[in-house]
């Protein structure tokens, strides 16, 4: 299965990307978006870091190794904390 | 530095310890005697915390001195069950959920029971301004004043 | 996962295991405990906001009869607080300098040297024996002065994370994040009316009643245990280890019962100091911290200054929105100004926006989480200008909010899109309520609000064991604050069909129970909930299996129902069995059954509340008393009904203190001066009237039953209400809380001179 995940940039990652704020990228695993993103656009790697992952609306604050489906949606947000 | 003994009566049972003179009766009833359900919330007596009958008037345990203990008769929250059987008070706290972290109620049933013993047929607004020296942080209130008018309609007409 | 079910035992109201304890005085909180050789710690701590430690001197103090031990910041390893744990690193070394200070001094109350001694009298002592010189620096206490151009600088190589440009210049502002959609030049261009407001909110703090306390011990093996009240003994694990210098294998926390936290006791604040001296002295050591250091040094929220434009359509559609929000994150970066920012539209549908969020160091303590950190602020802001819009519109607030509301669908501000969410749902809930329409007195205003908390779910764990009576023990690694012990027997009790009264449930310490994350976050009913019942689960796989061995069948066709497995038909001499007749015969098919779980959940169960808050002014002092106040809200589903409403209703009743009476109030030196209840004053008793609860439940499908977490939307709505209550009341809009006495009787007296036009 060729899993493509739609990637959403936030704004303020964009200035980074020369504008791009959506990008597909081919990846069965979310640790190979992060690594698809940071090849692409070395400059965000460090904000890459410090970001949780909504899949599908699912936000994981850590993902490393979680799968994606088919034609994923995936968003990049800034990491919450609960109290 | 040498301690004074004082000699009281705890819970209805004759009781003693050894204190500064300046040391609090809060610290002497949890430190000394080891009752630590009386809580220490603010040592300022603004919490209520530290709520404790004594010679049955309702006073914060941190603001009296430890020696003026002696000779004096002592009620806490440890003194309000008899046996296996909860204090109508306490058993109104658990059906209303009058409680979620449980800091604040050993304070707030005393201070109940210091309301139902002068005034055993509060009102809402009564209840309210007499546990207003009481605080809680998780309820709101709400639950708790439920609890004290359900113990009070419990009690009224039965020997307390 | 979510078929529609009808429930024995979720929904009801049994009596909390734990309630006999507490209301009994028995349980046992973090400082009820004594331990044999015990020592008393006592902490030194910094008089000014702002300044260098030049020398500590701690001779005349560790000569002190009965004085066993004294540290400084010289007696924790420097390094080891760096060790990679991930971007974790950072903010453990920021953690261990705020726990004990070793150059500067950046708040009133910061730590800067404990003494451990055989009386607590001999500690305090001691302790103002030990010669501290401060090179005194100017302080910055507000949000202003902090990003003003001259302002002192708190770390001289902090710089801006996520600024527009690479700016080199040394700055107080830790952080900026941008939030976007569409053109709001554009957006506002279309708007037939703009609003747009300044919003300035206080320091507060959590204000649970139980001060933080604790007990360490360490051998001379290097072996530690720490007793302490605390959300997450996982975190005092790992932090303590880091911060003191200590293999985190060798470091047991073992929790107390927790007399609140709200997020203030997630993190470390005196158990590293006492680890590092109860090793020092080869002793136990117990500190307990009095309440004027739990406001000068824990960990409150943040205040901020909140600029809201909002532009709407004459029909009411909101087209274009534009924020900056700036958070105090007291002395080290880590304000909640990013989940701010992105809760602030989360309720509406707004196609263009521009939000940006600053996280600015000031000195005072460093912020920490306080029930949907970063929500309450920013609804408060936008929640009043969608209420100047609805007055500038004549739309009923309600209305208003219906026509831009968010739906299963729809994005979310920050990006995804929801799933099934219930905003709709409690908006008609409200517009529906008798509250909604009930008559007003004299001096009396009504207002409205909603708000919104994503709820977390990360790593949890659970086992149940069963006893051969047939009856079950939990344990997880969540400290129980609201009641989540209860719930949890519930599920238990549900999924191995056994009566509730027949399930014990335990907070297991960090060598008992599964790795878990905090206490917080409005997860454990979700997410250990969810680990509860897959436990659960396990363990009835596991019975079906001794039926199946009992029977001589195969466990494919043993069947299971209301607590019984079912023999598959024509089986002879076979009677279903209950979990008790099963459990009775483990020894003999199989040995001890053991229910376990574990899982990371995704944060996925989003909440909203909406309130209406009737509000009374007495125009001669000021004073306003809350008249009547409804909290809706959806909840997914309410395992413990009793319990889910105390939670919305001690939110409310934050969230009110938090908009009519709370403040931190600093001296220009920016020392603290109401660092005590009696003028840091939360509502009481008498300040409240009963808080209705409407429960309303729209099933999370993350959750085998619909469970949203609760705890924390509930603190979001009350400040936004309460000032819109105002605001009905005095026809003034406030835009600074809180709304105390003598601000309102300044503002209402202003009014009267000057002719004010409706």
């Amino acid at each position: 299965m060729i899993a493509v995940a739609r990637v959403h940039l936030p704004s303020g990652l964009t200035r980074h990307t020369g504008g791009v704020d959506t990008v597909d990228v081919a990846a069965t695993r979310v640790l190979d978006v992060l690594a698809a993103l940071r090849d692409r656009f070395p400059q965000i790697a460090d904000r890459l870091e410090e970001m949780a992952v909504a899949i599908d609306g699912e936000i994981y604050a850590d993902p490393g190794y979680q799968p994606l489906r088919a034609d994923s949606e995936v968003h990049l947000v800034p990491r919450i904390a609960g109290g | 530095m040498s301690k004074l003994h004082i000699e009281t009566t705890i819970n209805r049972e004759p009781a003693e310890f050894l204190c500064e003179p300046h040391e609090t009766l809060l610290s002497a009833l949890r430190n000394g005697v080891g009752l630590t359900g009386t809580k220490e919330g603010c040592a300022t007596g603004d919490c209520g915390a530290c709520s404790i009958l004594l010679d049955g008037r309702l006073v914060p345990a941190c603001l009296v001195l430890a020696p003026e203990a002696q000779g004096r008769s002592i009620t806490t929250i440890e003194g309000l069950s008899r046996g296996a059987a909860l204090h109508p008070l306490q058993q109104k706290f658990l059906e209303h959920a009058a409680l979620q972290c449980g800091i604040c109620t050993p304070g707030f049933i005393v201070a109940a029971k210091a309301l139902l013993d002068a005034k055993p047929d509060p009102s809402e607004e009564e209840t309210r301004y007499w546990l207003a020296g009481n605080l809680c942080r998780c309820t709101g209130y709400d639950k708790i004043v439920r609890a004290v008018l359900d113990a009070a309609s419990e009690m009224k007409g039965s020997t307390a | 996962m979510t078929a529609p079910r009808t429930f024995k035992y979720v929904g009801t109201r049994p009596i909390r295991h734990d309630g006999v304890d507490k209301v009994t005085g028995r349980a046992s909180y973090g400082a009820d405990p004594s331990w044999p050789g015990m020592l008393h710690g006592f902490v030194l701590r910094s008089p000014h906001a702002h300044a260098r430690i030049v020398s500590i001197d701690t001779k005349a103090a560790e000569a002190m009869p009965g004085v066993h031990a004294v540290i400084t910041g010289r007696d924790l390893p420097e390094t080891t607080a760096q060790i990679a744990l991930g971007e974790a690193a950072i903010d453990l070394r920021d953690i261990g300098d705020n726990a004990l200070a070793r150059t500067k001094v950046l708040y009133d109350g910061h730590a800067v040297a404990a003494v451990a001694a055989t009386t607590i009298d001999i500690a305090r002592q001691a302790a103002a024996a030990i010669a501290v010189v401060y090179d005194v620096l100017e302080p910055v206490t507000n949000i202003d002065r902090a990003i003003a151009a001259d302002a002192p600088i708190l770390h001289p190589a902090l710089r801006t994370k996520g600024a527009p440009s690479a700016a080199d210049d040394a700055t107080n502002v830790a952080s900026r994040l941008e939030l976007k959609r569409g053109d709001v030049d554009a957006g506002f261009a279309e708007a037939d009316v703009v609003v747009e407001r300044e919003f300035r909110t206080p320091m507060v703090h959590q204000g649970y009643i139980e001060p933080h306390a604790c007990i360490a011990r360490c051998g001379e093996d290097g072996r530690a245990i720490v007793w302490c009240t605390t959300q997450g003994p996982f975190v005092v694990r790992d932090a303590c280890a880091a911060i003191v210098g200590l293999d985190p294998a060798n470091v047991k926390v073992v929790p107390s019962e927790i007399g609140g936290g709200f997020g203030g006791k997630i993190v470390v604040y005196l158990e590293p100091l006492a680890l590092a001296l109860a090793r020092k002295a080869q002793r136990p050591v117990k500190i307990v911290m009095g309440r004027d250091d739990v406001f000068r040094a824990t960990g409150p929220t943040s205040g901020s200054k909140v600029r809201v434009k909002l532009g709407a359509k004459r029909d009411g559609t909101i087209v274009a929105a534009s924020a900056s929000l700036w958070y105090e994150a007291g002395a080290y970066p880590g304000s909640p100004v990013g989940a701010g920012a992105m809760c602030m539209l989360a309720a509406y549908k707004v196609p263009n926006f521009l939000i940006e969020a600053y996280d600015v160091v000031v000195n005072k303590p460093k912020v920490a989480a306080y029930r949907a950190p970063g929500s309450p602020i920013a609804a408060f802001a936008m929640e009043s200008v969608v209420d100047e819009i609805a007055r500038e519109l004549k739309i009923d607030p309600i209305e208003l909010r219906l026509a831009n509301a968010n739906a299963e669908g729809d994005r979310a501000p920050y990006g995804p899109k929801y799933g099934p969410i219930g905003l709709q749902q409690i908006l008609d809930a409200a517009r529906g309520h008798p509250h909604w329409r009930a008559p007003l007195g004299p001096n009396q205003g009504r207002g409205f609000a909603v708000g919104f908390w994503f709820n977390a779910g990360m790593n949890s764990s659970a086992t149940i064991t069963l006893n051969g009576d047939g009856s079950a023990a939990i344990v997880t690694g969540n400290p129980d604050i609201g009641g989540t012990r209860a719930a949890q027997a519930l599920m238990a009790a549900e999924e191995l069909g056994i009566p509730v009264e027949r399930v014990r449930s335990n907070v297991g310490d960090t060598d008992g129970s599964g790795y878990t994350d905090v206490t917080g976050g409005s997860r454990v009913c979700y997410a250990t909930g969810m680990a509860v019942i897959r436990a659960a689960e396990d363990a009835r796989e596991q019975l079906r299996a001794r039926a199946a061995t009992i029977w001589n069948v195969s466990k494919d066709d043993v069947g299971w129902e209301d607590g019984r497995a079912i023999p598959p038909a024509g089986t002879e001499k076979a009677a279903p069995m209950t979990v008790a007749e099963l459990a009775a015969k483990m020894t003999q098919t199989g040995g001890p059954i053991v229910g376990r779980a574990s899982l990371y959940a995704p944060m996925a169960g989003p909440a909203f509340g909406a309130h209406i808050c009737d509000l009374e002014v007495d125009p001669e002092t000021g004073r306003s008393r809350i008249v009547r106040y409804t909290a809706f809200q959806d909840v997914g589903k309410a395992v413990h009904p009793g319990y889910v409403e105390g939670q919305m209703q001690g939110g409310v009743a934050q969230g009110i203190g938090w908009a009519l009476n709370e403040e931190y109030i600093y001296s220009p030196d920016g020392v603290m001066e109401n660092a005590g209840f009696l003028d840091y004053r939360m509502p009481v008793a008498s300040d409240l009237p009963m808080i209705e609860t409407v429960i309303v439940e729209v099933a999370n499908p993350l959750h085998p039953y619909g469970v949203r977490g609760v705890g924390e939307v509930p603190i979001v709505p009350p400040l936004a209400a309460v000032a819109n209550a105002m605001r009905d009341a005095t026809g003034i809009r406030f835009t600074a809380l809180p709304l105390s006495p003598p601000r309102v009787l300044e503002a209402i007296e202003a009014a009267a001179a000057v002719p004010v036009e409706a």
